[in-house]
């Protein structure tokens, strides 16, 4: 095998693993998020980051133009808290109390309703979106072409990571969502509604992952299925990061989409093969993740 | 103990219900015989799983990966060797249970979802190898038209196969869970701690166990190869897992039988209500969440709640007396 690795490729791949990481991150914050305070390993995230993908499809194309793409950017992360926000008051919070196994079943039912729920919306064509003018083409970077959409998703992941850092470490309910993880009862017993928290907590979640999916829609065919490939690689990167842990996310996401991106160079056949094994590796040595888990 | 068991009234039962098993061939027609093999191949898989989960309250959420590894190694056998068939048959369980002993040896260390966390990555590390390697395994179109030996060509001889080797393993399923081994994993489910404080090796043990189910799930592998003639990697894909834990939750965990009835379920929803609506996922997914509801210990469940209430009231009135 030849290894032929210029500089200029190895920087432009390593830039492509980062904005993947940047939906990665964006994607599985919010299953960490949800993992941390409520306790509930959230299969039907990946669903919502589907469903995501698919109503800024929809959204985009039926306004059109620059204002769809920001139109949709903000209505279909609104859509997927709406849809978890009834999933959750009138199904989840009676569960709270239930051990992780079946919460991880009840969440895979959810999964399965809300695949065929899309299916039944949308149907089972390959749709694909293209980024508005300003985002399309590419720049140089140091002498390789690098696809503007890309730079935006490196903006973008920045200041998604810093909002939640602020606002789960800074506002009031960011403290109290924090309390609430640790002593539910006690939380309680201080005169604050828990059930709501857990509630907004849920929400604001699963908003990431529609966030995500409606991010990712210019630059992947949107499928049904990609909740599948998603998903494991969510969980994956909030293990690796340690379970609840905001910066583990971020952490775990860089070394995924990293990983994957250099084994594009070394054997494209089973790049994604690395991320897995680094997953394997990282577990291996520290079997908690990297960064302290909130449990 | 055998002895026992042979004299017990479960026992009688069980001889009858084989029995009539055995006769349903010279009943019904080709296609109900092959969705009750589908159904003990399923129901062996999902039985295997118990042993760790039900029994044992290991979280193992990628079992599916083993069921992959043993169809796989016998069906590679089969293809790309001139070896006899039960050397394949034999060599798809073993593969199985040494993937399941070094996954198993380093996912014991951890406890619960981490332990579930780690087993995830590894099995989807196996499944994306198969995928990927192309030469070897044909990637994502898997392998069809896999030569069998001639006592497996007609319908009714795969079904006697399948149903004979299901039965094996059911017995000895249940006398692994009879042995003292059995009671020590129901132990270490209960509480852990305890069983480390009176001396027993908790992490050997829980290994143990894994080689055993993962044993079971290559043999239900194999099966599937005899089967349906083909494999293909969404065998090792973890929704298969997730699926397989259904089965375990719809029947009883806590029950011998509870996971063949789930998978009976599952497999006569996705034939009958398949064949009427593309979205039988919908149903499930409801028959699911309607179940964690109102019966979260399983439709078998429902006859042991009966049973401890007759029980109950027995008890009271010879008290009574």
């Amino acid at each position: 095998m030849e290894l032929n690795i210029t500089f200029a490729g190895f920087f432009s791949q390593v830039l492509v693993g980062l904005s993947r990481a940047m939906i990665l991150f964006i994607v599985s914050s919010g299953l960490s998020f949800i993992l941390g305070v409520l306790r509930v390993p959230n299969v039907a995230h990946g669903s919502l980051y589907m469903i995501g993908a698919f109503v800024a499809h929809s959204v985009a194309t039926a306004v059109g133009g620059v204002s769809g793409f920001w139109l949709a950017l903000v209505l279909a992360p609104l859509t997927v808290a709406l849809i978890s926000l009834i999933a959750e008051r009138t199904l989840f919070c009676h569960l709270y109390e239930r051990e992780h196994l079946m919460l991880l079943l009840f969440t895979f039912a959810l999964a399965l309703i809300l695949g065929d729920l899309t299916k039944m919306t949308w149907g089972a064509d390959y749709r694909s979106l293209t980024a508005p003018p300003f985002l399309q083409g590419s720049v140089s970077v140091h002498g390789t072409a690098f696809p503007r959409y890309n730079l935006f998703l490196l903006a973008v992941g920045p200041v998604v990571a810093v909002g939640l850092w602020l606002l789960t470490s800074k506002t009031m309910f960011g403290k109290i969502a924090r309390a609430a993880a640790v002593d539910r009862e006690m939380v309680g017993a201080i005169g604050i509604n828990v059930s709501w928290v857990f509630a907004l907590a849920f929400v604001l979640g699963c908003l990431l992952a529609g966030l995500g999916g409606a991010l990712v829609s210019p630059t992947v065919s949107i499928t049904l299925g990609m909740d599948h490939t998603i998903i494991i690689e969510a969980f994956l990167i909030v293990t690796i990061g340690g379970l609840g842990n905001i910066w583990g996310a971020l952490v775990g996401s860089l070394i995924f989409g990293i990983t994957q991106s250099i084994g594009v160079l070394i054997l494209p056949q089973f790049a994604i093969v690395f991320p897995y094994l680094a997953v394997v590796v990282i577990l291996t040595l520290k079997p908690t993740g990297l960064l302290k888990s909130v449990w | 103990m055998i002895a026992d068991i042979v004299r017990s009234r479960a026992f009688g039962q069980n001889a009858l219900l084989l029995l009539v098993l055995l006769l349903v061939p010279a009943v019904a027609g080709r296609f109900y015989v092959y969705i009750l093999a589908v159904i003990f191949v399923t129901g062996l898989l999902a039985m295997s799983l118990n042993l760790l989960v039900g029994h044992g309250g290991a979280y193992q959420f990628h079992h599916a990966a083993f069921y992959g590894v043993g169809a796989y190694t016998a069906a590679l056998i089969l293809v790309k060797t001139s070896l006899p068939a039960w050397v394949a048959f034999c060599a798809g369980p073993i593969a199985a249970a040494v993937t399941g002993l070094i996954v198993g040896a380093i996912c014991v260390r951890l406890n619960k979802l981490y332990y579930g966390m780690l087993q995830i990555s590894l099995g989807s590390l196996i499944w994306i190898v198969v995928l990927r390697w192309y030469s070897l395994t044909n990637g994502d179109d898997g392998i069809h038209g896999i030569p069998m030996p001639e006592f497996l060509s007609s319908a009714t001889g795969i079904y006697y196969f399948v149903l004979g080797v299901v039965a094996v393993c059911l017995a000895l399923m249940y006398l692994i869970l009879k042995s003292p081994f059995g009671a020590t994993l129901r132990a270490i489910r209960d509480n852990p701690q305890r069983c480390e404080a009176v001396g027993i090796n908790v992490r050997r043990h829980q290994l143990l166990g894994v080689v055993v189910a993962t044993f079971f799930a290559g043999v239900a592998g194999v099966l599937f190869v005899v089967l349906e003639g083909s494999v293909f990697p969404d065998m090792l894909f973890w929704v298969l897992s997730l699926e397989i834990l259904i089965m375990c939750l719809l029947g009883g965990w806590f029950t011998f039988y509870g996971p063949m009835l789930g998978a009976a379920i599952m497999v006569a929803l996705r034939t009958f209500v398949g064949s009427y609506t593309d979205y039988w996922t919908l149903v499930l997914g409801i028959v699911l969440i309607l179940l964690i509801f109102f019966l979260p210990e399983g439709l078998m469940s429902i006859n042991l709640r009966e049973r401890i209430r007759q029980r109950g009231r027995r008890a009271s009135m010879k008290a009574a007396e």
